[in-house]
């Protein structure tokens, strides 16, 4: 069981999430946060400012796998999130201690399993 | 009779001033240059927020040099005495354009108050190509656009040219305006190509009140537009500011039970295009039909408009804003339906409902021309423009958004982490909130 967190451009967010689909990977959280990875600034002038952007607009994505799925989600969004140039992101892969489904109270494997998955 | 632009040149034989005209014109001037601000409102809110501030600044920079090229040529090529084809140059630089009247009102409040449309039927163009063009490539076509495509156009219809001698109505420009840039639109988005994002995203408008705000600020200009069109304070300005208050109303009704019936909801992006859409369709024939008439044109004009829009967003055609569906076949229903409802004692010529069918080819005649003109000259403006410079933001420039890349700006920034860059440029470092020296 792993927490796989991905941040990458926010301009590669459908390309993911259609990355993932294909990977059969199935319920995660999306949030927009702000980065900086080295790549290069950007400047913008109002009026007598100008200013330096040293943050730019990332997504964070957070998945939890059970470990078959670990491999597939971590090659879907290397593939998918990729521009080549510096600032595409990074993929983080965490163990987990413990999963909670918070409907049924399952735990762990069960808990991160779809649960359209469990049904079938 | 035709248009009342032609009406005036006849008129120049006995000129004299009329108070209430210049004050009514002097209104209408004003009213008909927020417009583009309304359209740059309207189409700011289509877009995504990466690229709102680019396209709002499409219709703004339009005030600056359409506005000036306009005053320094485009007037003259438009309207002075020339060939049925192009005006000639007696008026360039504003020569002659003095307070002596055109009409019965000041030839420079006439030339401002003809500036304001070419200043928007140039912006109009803007929405079928936004989040994709390159800014300075896109103020050079618009430029070329005016004198090549607006100013033989507007000659040919109001400024004493052979569509106008031929009985073409078109009472505030649904060919000179709409027609005219639905199809230079049309064009534009095929020359330059569809967005990368496009067919394979959603994308969706980014600030609905926005779009709201602008459809109602267009509605109010568009009363100078149509009404200042009599280009006097008299009944048939009275007439086309009616029509232009009903028309829209009933476009509105119709959209809602269209969309009702096809979403089963009664949308406000559908709401705002509809009114937009009433407003096209009215303005070649505000002052030639009878409010019954505008009423019935106004709903009809929906149905076209609306299912070309169906249609469009599901071909790979990226018109991103629908301007050929609204202006294009807007201003092509009310061309034609001019020719439908038109009646003499309104100040039309009579149409086909009463009883001259010939007045509906005539009108088929002029849209024709300015919809095979526009269009060819559109493509080879862009195709030459296309060998001097690059059109498009390349592709990476189009994922970060139009905003930071052409402006250097952008709409809604909170200045989070970004880096104070001082005047003297030695500030890089820390700590960054050192204040200027107090004598800079």
């Amino acid at each position: 069981m792993n927490l796989i967190v991905a941040i990458f451009r926010p301009e590669k967010l459908n390309d993911v999430l259609e990355a993932l689909y294909r990977a059969e990977v199935r319920g995660l959280t999306v949030s927009r946060v702000m980065g900086h990875g080295g790549e290069t600034e950007h400047a913008e002038t109002y009026r007598g400012t100008t200013i330096k952007v040293a943050l730019q607009e990332k997504v964070r994505l957070e998945i939890g796998v059970s470990e078959p799925y670990v491999a597939p989600t971590v090659k879907a969004i290397l593939a998918a999130a990729r521009t080549g140039e510096v600032g595409d992101g990074k993929v983080f892969v965490l163990d987990l201690a413990q999963v909670h489904r918070i409907r049924t109270g399952e735990r762990d494997q069960a808990a991160v399993t779809p649960a359209a998955k469990v049904g079938a | 009779m035709t248009s009342p632009h032609l009406l005036l040149m006849l008129q120049d034989a006995v000129p004299a001033l009329v108070p209430a005209d210049t004050a009514w014109m002097l209104m209408s001037t004003a009213l008909v240059l927020l417009m583009t601000p309304a359209l740059a409102f309207f189409y700011g809110g289509l877009v995504r927020s990466k690229n709102s501030l680019n396209t709002m600044m499409m219709s703004y920079v339009a005030l600056g040099f359409i506005g000036i090229l306009w005053a320094l040529v485009a007037y003259s090529l438009s309207f002075s005495e020339g060939s049925p084809w192009l005006g000639g140059f007696s008026n360039a630089l504003l020569n002659g354009v003095d307070l002596a009247p055109k009409g019965t009102i000041p030839h420079l409040l006439f030339m401002a108050y003809q500036g304001t449309f070419a200043i928007i039927t140039a912006a109009l163009i803007s929405g079928a190509i936004v989040e994709r063009m390159r800014f300075w490539p896109y103020v050079a076509f618009i430029s070329v656009w005016l004198l090549v495509v607006y100013a033989p156009v507007a000659h040919w219809v109001w400024g004493g040219g052979w569509l106008g001698a031929a009985g073409v109505l078109d009472f505030a420009g649904g060919t000179v305006v709409h027609i005219n840039a639905g199809v230079s639109a049309l064009v534009a988005a095929l020359v330059l190509g569809s967005r990368k994002d496009y067919g394979r995203q959603a994308i969706v408008p980014h600030n609905v009140p926005f779009v709201l705000l602008g459809a109602g600020l267009l509605w109010f200009g568009w009363f100078g537009f149509n009404g200042g069109s009599a280009l006097a304070a008299n009944a048939s300005a009275s007439l086309a500011f009616t029509n232009t208050f009903l028309a829209p109303m009933a476009t509105l009704v119709a959209w809602s039970v269209l969309d009702s019936m096809r979403t089963g909801h009664v949308t406000a992006v559908g709401g705002a295009t509809a009114i937009v859409v009433g407003l096209v369709a009215i303005t070649p024939a505000a002052g030639f039909v009878s409010p019954v008439g505008a009423l019935a044109l106004g709903a009809i004009a929906a149905f076209p408009s609306y299912f070309v829009i169906l249609f469009r967003s599901r071909t790979r055609l990226d018109d991103s804003l629908d301007v050929f569906a609204g202006h294009g076949v807007g201003g092509l229903t009310g061309a034609l339906l001019t020719g439908v409802f038109a009646v003499k004692a309104w100040g039309g010529t009579d149409g086909l409902l009463a009883g001259n069918p010939a007045q509906l080819g005539k009108q088929a005649l002029g849209a024709g021309v300015s919809f095979v003109y526009a269009g060819v000259m559109t493509f080879i403006i862009l195709k030459v423009l296309g060998l001097v410079m690059t059109l498009r933001a390349d592709q990476k420039a189009e994922g970060l958004g139009l905003d930071v890349t052409q402006h250097g700006e952008e709409a809604y920034g909170t200045g989070e982490g970004s880096i104070l860059v001082l005047p003297d440029d030695v500030a890089m470092a820390p700590p960054l909130a050192v204040p200027m020296p107090a004598t800079r």
